[in-house]
């Protein structure tokens, strides 16, 4: 039996058809591209999911990384001058399982050339809101306001200690140590987001630490121009003003896959036609990826992510 | 040493938290999508009752608690301990006023309990559902009250006061339900 509701199927494809029509009316090409790579995602954060092939060009076998997000062929088109893309696709993620998580989801990713962060935040508010047209509330805050409005800190000063202190404080008891940024997360996902306020809230700029795959801006202090969107307290998106500074991605590619190989977890090739691509010149973008389960939880009511997919994990 | 990871948390799992054994009564998996993933869980300390809240670095492992639930026979009390039998291995447990706490106003010779023992030594001890017991004292009842309504305390062979309703008299066995200490009925006769 499937876990979603007839409607529910109705209502996904629904939101399908007008997220396509959305893009369509602003002339944005919709793209596909492989889901099953050579290379994979060296994100410390992000677990792939191997796969093996075996046929004409691998007469051994080789292994194929299941894709995490379509990012890295998606801004190979971009450099090969595709112009705006956006895709619906299916990603994979090793480990994540629990009422907001099913390891297989579908991601809506797009890029739009010339824009910022902020332009971007801008567009992705105009889909929300046209999808829910009930949604007015908005808030925007920068990563280090949201922490100085909740907690009274500053994010992008305060020790290691202090982070400590603050989450023991409000209870929030972890069984061991944390670094630095797990704590900042911690503290995130406990204490900060079941507070967020109804409607869209979107978060920017974020510790150079956590830059993932976005530019960093120089300054005091120095911050990732990442952003995140969060609807009714559930984080949804994950957009960056796109690093196209293949040096520097190489740089961290490289030290990700160091801190995978210490702390014994598996370490995925890095992305060598993505950084070709980076070399040839990826022009001033930004993409945004948005998790279209999580957007169909919110605007179906659904409390666990099972009521959203026709056969979840346990039963796929 | 056993252990288990945050991979395999899910209700009624038991771990070992602080130095007492506890038992998983909900596990969330908490993720920023580019960020640490942790296990939230709830925890009863099988010890004190309390329900606590801890976080989990996912993929951490926790040591598991050696925890089991047996059913097992109620022998007798000698006034410092309670003595069980396990049926099938006749192996014999005792356990003390801690582990038995509320539980022995309702421990009757010969009565079926379960049993949770942490290395081999019990912990709680939790009364069959119901129970049926004698009443050795209660005040003579109206005659020709059947609609128990309001009702009068009784006291029962093992020192339990449950109200019972007036028509029901001392030395009659009722049905009394230990969850919530309340009369059941009468006790058929066997």
């Amino acid at each position: 039996m499937p876990s979603a509701t007839r409607r529910l199927l109705q209502e996904r494809a629904r939101l399908l058809a007008r997220i396509r029509r959305f893009f369509d009316d602003l002339g944005v090409l919709e793209v596909e591209t492989p889901i099953c790579s050579r290379a994979g995602v060296t994100d410390p954060a992000i677990d792939s999911m191997i796969t093996r092939y075996t046929g004409p060009g691998a007469a051994t076998g080789q292994p194929r990384y299941l894709q995490t997000s379509p990012e890295f062929p998606m801004k190979r088109l971009l450099a090969s001058g595709s112009g705006p893309t956006y895709q619906i696709c299916r990603v994979f993620r090793d480990g994540e399982m629990g009422r907001f998580h099913n390891p297989e989801f579908t991601l809506l990713e797009w890029y739009q050339p010339g824009y910022d962060h902020h332009r971007l935040m801008d567009q992705v508010s105009a889909l929300v809101r046209s999808l829910q047209p009930g949604c007015s509330a908005e808030l925007r805050l920068s990563y280090g306001a949201l922490f100085q409005r909740f907690l009274g800190l500053d994010p992008h000063q305060a020790t290691t200690g202090l982070l400590k202190q603050v989450a023991v404080e409000r209870g929030i008891t972890p069984g061991t140590q944390l670094d630095r940024d797990g704590w900042l997360d911690l503290l995130l996902t406990h204490y900060i987001e079941p507070q967020l306020p109804k409607g869209l809230c979107f978060i920017y700029d974020y510790p150079a630490s956590q830059a993932s795959l976005a530019r960093l801006r120089p300054g005091d202090p120095m911050v990732a121009e990442r952003f995140e969107l969060y609807l009714d307290g559930l984080e949804l998106a994950n957009g960056f003003h796109e690093l196209v500074d293949a040096v520097e991605q190489r740089r961290r590619f490289t030290r990700d896959q160091k801190e995978r190989e210490e702390t014994g977890r598996p370490v995925p090739p890095m992305d060598e036609a993505l950084l070709q691509a980076l070399q040839a010149g990826l022009p001033d973008c930004s993409g945004v990826a948005l998790g279209i389960d999580r957007l169909l939880m919110r605007l179906a009511g659904a409390a666990h992510i099972d009521e959203v997919l026709a056969f979840p994990w346990q039963r796929a | 040493m056993a252990s288990y990871s945050t991979n395999e948390f899910k209700g009624g799992l038991k771990i070992m938290m602080d130095g007492d054994p506890c038992s998983i009564i909900e596990n969330e998996f908490v993720k920023p999508g580019k960020g640490q993933a942790f296990n939230r869980v709830k925890i009863r300390n099988l010890k004190t009752g309390r329900v606590i809240e801890r976080t989990f670095k996912s993929g951490e492992s926790i040591e598991a608690a050696d925890v089991m639930e047996v059913e097992m026979q109620y022998l007798y009390s000698d006034g410092e301990f309670w003595h069980f039998m396990d049926p099938e291995s006749y192996e014999q447990v005792s356990a003390d006023a801690k582990a038995v706490g509320e539980t022995s106003k309702w421990l009757k010779d010969q009565d079926m309990c379960t049993v949770t023992l942490w290395n081999g030594s019990p912990i709680i001890v939790s009364p069959p559902n119901f129970v049926v017991l004698t009443i050795t004292e209660t005040d003579p009842g109206l005659k020709g009250d059947t609609s128990g309504g309001g009702g009068k305390p009784a006291t029962l062979e093992t020192g339990a006061v449950v109200r019972v309703p007036l028509f029901v008299q001392g030395g009659e066995s009722i049905k009394v339900d230990t969850r919530t200490g309340e009369y059941v009925s009468r006790a058929k006769e066997e």
